[in-house]
């Protein structure tokens, strides 16, 4: 026993192309103490040999920050969409299944395309706009309060767990998800970006937006920044309806 | 406005699974429960509330309009979500798919509790106690119609729930939490309520 190496087990889902159809792949790596996903990836890209001892093409996925801000290393392990940069391989029961967001078009294995979250992002006009022809000066302060409180927030990364969790968000709807709308909730918030408030408003009352939502609450139980999704979403709606019956019966705040 | 609709539909269908169809529903249970006081007592509530004035036009506009574009669009909604609690086993993942799944029950039910009562009527039979003792001598049918009356009495309590959430009444976690309970308490109420009416005619 003492001289048997200690080793790490994957079954990863792959795909060669965005069109061709997915396949497994199991992997045996040598243990290291502390080691993430992302390390583990990185020793499989190291040494592409699969569990069959057969050489391989080294797994594809997409990394940035190394510290659950960017979102980008997203990917569903052991049936939930996590961070792989924050997955530690001690922590994780083994075989350890390593799949594709299925929310989103595949690239290539673990990397998917999340410009949808991006495109949702401009439509919803998820900024400030303060560019002009001449200096505007300073806009009004924010109340130090309300500055923490939006900060939560403004920790979303985008990542895609959200959507991945939401029941709603699938090939047969175009709900556009938990995320860009708490984005439009804390751009609301902000003393400059609400100037643009109705305009944001109108744009998740268009196609895809709020009302699609079906209140399954499985996007606040999945982010990993724990931003209170589901509240943002409550208190849009009541937004909406103040706007809806703005826009019907007439109102001077435009 | 064409990007609007969605809006609209979905405001719609949240409004009228409240107003007015649940509250003919509540109002159905209440009339039925006569059915526990005999069949007098259940004979002359029903004989009541079909001879209120403006039937026909109570009728289509109060129950029958609502609840075809409730159910329709309903049905709309429920195939395209996804349902995923094996992956995502939470409380609120379990109530959105019987939600779904009770919407869909109960409009199998209510097609056919219709075409029982309401379009035998309209052929020339009596609604009346009798009508529905002889329904439910048939225990699949009184099984089917305690199912059927749960079902619907859930998609209603649960619903309420919804309502409150996308008209952005309840925001909060713990105001949605007291939500909860309380839908769930009518849910027991008016169950008891329908079950107690059904098992009289039994």
């Amino acid at each position: 026993m003492m001289s048997e190496k200690k080793t790490v087990r994957f079954i990863i889902t792959r795909q060669d192309r965005p069109d061709s159809p997915p396949y497994e792949e199991e992997f045996e790596i040598p243990y290291r103490p502390n080691m993430n996903i992302i390390s583990a990836l990185m020793e499989i890209r190291r040494n592409p040999v699969n569990a069959k001892g057969e050489k391989t093409t080294p797994v594809v996925w997409e990394m940035n920050c190394l510290e659950e801000v960017c979102g980008a290393c997203s990917m569903v392990i052991n049936g939930k969409p996590r961070q792989s940069c924050t997955a530690l391989i001690d922590h994780l029961e083994q075989p350890i299944r390593l799949e594709p967001m299925s929310t989103f078009p595949v690239v290539r294995d673990l990397q998917v395309d999340r410009s949808r979250m991006f495109d949702s992002l401009k439509k919803v006009k998820a900024w400030i706009p303060i560019d002009g022809t001449y200096d505007l000066g300073p806009g009004p302060r924010m109340p130090e309060r309300k500055r923490q409180w939006a900060y939560e927030l403004s920790k979303c990364m985008t990542c895609g767990v959200c959507l991945e969790a939401c029941p709603n968000v699938n090939s047969k709807s175009n709900f556009i998800g938990p995320a860009p709308l708490s984005q439009v909730r804390l751009f609301n918030a902000h003393p400059t970006g609400a100037m643009h408030k109705a305009e944001r408003l109108e744009a998740i009352m268009g196609d895809g937006g709020l009302a699609n939502c079906g209140n399954s609450q499985n996007c606040v139980q999945s982010c990993p920044k724990g931003i209170p999704l589901t509240t943002s979403i409550a208190a849009l709606n009541r937004e909406v309806t103040i706007q809806a019956f703005r826009n019907f019966f007439g109102s001077d705040e435009i | 406005m064409a990007g609007n609709r969605e809006f609209f539909y979905r405001r719609l269908h949240s409004l009228l699974g409240v107003i007015p169809v649940g509250l003919f529903l509540v109002q159905h249970l209440v009339v039925n429960h006569f059915a526990t006081r005999g069949p007098e007592a259940f004979n002359r509530a029903a004989h009541f509330m079909e001879n209120l004035p403006f039937r026909y036009f109570l009728e289509i506009f109060v129950i029958f309009l609502p609840l075809l574009f409730h159910a329709i669009y309903g049905l709309y909604i429920a195939f395209t979500a996804k349902n995923n609690v094996s992956r995502y086993n939470y409380f609120r993942n379990w109530m959105f798919m019987l939600q779904r799944l009770s919407g869909i029950i109960t409009l199998i039910f209510v097609t056919w509790h219709v075409w029982e009562t309401r379009v035998q009527a309209a052929f020339g039979a009596e609604v009346n106690y009798e009508m529905m003792a002889n329904i439910v001598d048939n225990p699949i049918m009184l099984g089917f119609y305690i199912l059927g009356v749960i079902s619907t009495v859930f998609h209603f309590s649960n619903g309420l729930w919804s309502f409150f959430v996308s008209w952005g009444i309840t925001v909060t976690p713990r105001s949605q939490q007291i939500s909860t309970y309380v839908t769930m308490a009518i849910f027991v109420a008016l169950s008891i309520v329908g079950i107690r009416a059904i098992l009289a005619f039994a």
